[in-house]
């Protein structure tokens, strides 16, 4: 073999080798794309599913008829009442929360955090146990009468659950809001207090929006603390979750799925209701 | 007169010590260093946003070390300017005179002043997202000088604008520094700048800050 032969057979394994890893770095994309959309599609599917599934079990007969119930029409007032009071109380823990956690370091301050995490991690029932547990010790045990098992109960109980969401989402808020604009605000001639309210609170409402309905659709969805700590008494504490609990237990299966359906379509209108109010803030 | 006697600041790992400055009462002083020296961080700590471990600041012959950010009386540009987003311009310029309860007719006169200073007429309704880059830094000039200060700390106010912007906001840099006769302190790492713009310079090197020549 001479000398040109050699360079020859030697250009053509350098091209060769170019060549495999042009292909190995230009592989398709379409596998890695396949996976997700299957992964992601399941799961949505599953939720759409779940949901055409109620709707098909039941009919619209059924529906007016258990809607129509003295029964359920308390229930739907009081979850309806005792959501939106229990919202307004926890963003108005969450706002103030979110806040001091965003902005101050503190000695603690990660054990303050887990301290906020324990309702969203403790199972529901224990939530309940506790609270009732806690209303037998002084002072609450003094207004334990006018609490365990009547409507402040049921507020209370939701409160409990749903705050510890809203404290999370308005804390990621406040993150993302840079503290420069406080700083610019100081200099300004602002104290802590206007720095917050006309530079920060108003650029936080979007996550306040979140917060607010996290915390309604977490406390119309709460049931074992409810159960626990305010009981199931019809017409006294009976919110919507209860009503089916209590129609599943007398067997009534189309009721129950009747309030299920009223469940869905509320929360679904929440949801909806808070993305235009959004929207036409950001269009505003 | 802005007077820095052995400042120390400390964050973390990162640490100023015994660092000392004059600039004189109506001076245009330009304090250059490289990225990540700590110029803002000094400059944080003259506005009172950043805590100093020892020394004293003096501002206008008043020692301001203990006292808030509210009360030193200074107007301070930021970088990135921080406008506040959900404000139109009108409002970010009145800002801090509404902050004090100023009558609304002796606001709307200011406002009339500033934005005839620094040709924000036509900006008044806008939101800051629809500013470009020499127009928010106007805005946010006149928003720091609103509430007349003595004192004007910009920090690296001519970065990340194309040439011509440039020399326009120098020039009304140097407009605002004759006409207000204020002391101003510059923070850039240009020395093009500093020297185009300021009658001192100072250099952050080391931990120290030098006059120079």
């Amino acid at each position: 073999m001479d000398w040109t032969q050699l360079e020859t057979a030697l250009s053509g394994l350098q091209n060769y080798l170019f060549l495999q890893a042009q292909s190995h770095r230009l592989k398709s994309d379409i596998p890695f794309f396949t996976g997700m959309i299957c992964l992601a599609g399941f799961y949505i599917l599953m939720i759409l599913l779940m949901v055409c599934a109620d709707l098909c079990y039941t009919d619209f007969q059924s529906l007016r008829q258990t809607l129509g119930e003295p029964e359920i029409q308390y229930s739907i007032q009081l979850s309806l009442f005792s959501c939106s009071l229990s919202t307004l109380m926890s963003l108005a823990v969450a706002v103030p929360i979110g806040y001091l956690m965003s902005r101050f370091e503190f000695k603690g301050q990660s054990l303050v955090d887990a301290v906020l995490d324990i309702p969203i991690v403790l199972p529901p029932l224990v939530v309940g146990i506790s609270l009732l547990v806690l209303f037998n010790y002084p002072p609450f045990h003094w207004l334990s009468d006018w609490v365990v098992f009547e409507i402040p109960a049921v507020v209370l109980a939701q409160f409990m659950v749903a705050c510890a969401f809203a404290v999370r989402t308005m804390r990621v808020t406040f993150d993302q809001i840079p503290r420069r604009y406080e700083q610019v605000a100081l200099t300004l001639g602002c104290n802590r207090s206007q720095a917050f309210w006309r530079v920060v609170f108003p650029q936080s409402y979007k996550g306040l929006l979140a917060a607010g309905t996290l915390a309604w659709a977490r406390s119309l969805g709460e049931f074992g603390p409810i159960l626990v700590f305010a009981g199931s008494t019809r017409m006294r504490t009976e919110v919507l979750p209860t009503s089916v609990y209590l129609e599943m237990q007398s067997g009534d299966l189309k009721g129950m799925l009747s309030v299920s359906i009223l469940m869905i379509a509320l929360s679904a209108a929440v949801l909806v209701l808070a993305r235009i109010f959004g929207m036409q803030r950001i269009n505003a | 007169m802005i007077k820095l006697q052995k400042v120390s600041i400390k964050q973390g790992d990162f640490s100023i010590e015994d660092v000392s400055l004059h600039v004189p009462a109506g001076c245009y002083a330009g304090l250059m260093g490289k990225s990540g020296c700590g110029k803002t961080s000094l400059l944080e700590a003259i506005a009172g946003l950043r805590p100093i471990c020892s020394g004293t600041v003096t501002l206008n012959d008043q020692d301001v070390t203990h006292l808030k950010p509210s009360s030193r009386h200074l107007g301070y540009v930021p970088q990135d300017r921080a406008l506040f987003p959900n404000m139109r311009v009108g409002r970010q310029l009145a800002f801090s005179l509404e902050v004090q309860s100023m009558p609304q007719a002796e606001i709307d006169q200011r406002i009339r002043e500033l934005s005839g200073l620094l040709s924000l007429d036509h900006l008044l309704n806008r939101y800051p997202d629809g500013l470009s880059g020499g127009e928010a830094q106007r805005v946010a000039l006149g928003r720091a000088l609103a509430n007349r200060p003595k004192i004007l700390c910009l920090d690296e106010p001519l970065s990340a604008l194309d040439e011509g912007l440039h020399e326009e906001l120098c020039e009304l840099l140097q407009s605002i520094h004759r006409e207000l006769n204020m002391t101003i302190l510059h923070v850039t790492h240009s020395r093009p700048e500093a020297k185009r713009l300021a009658e001192k310079i100072w250099h952050f090197k080391d931990h120290q800050v030098q006059p120079v020549d």
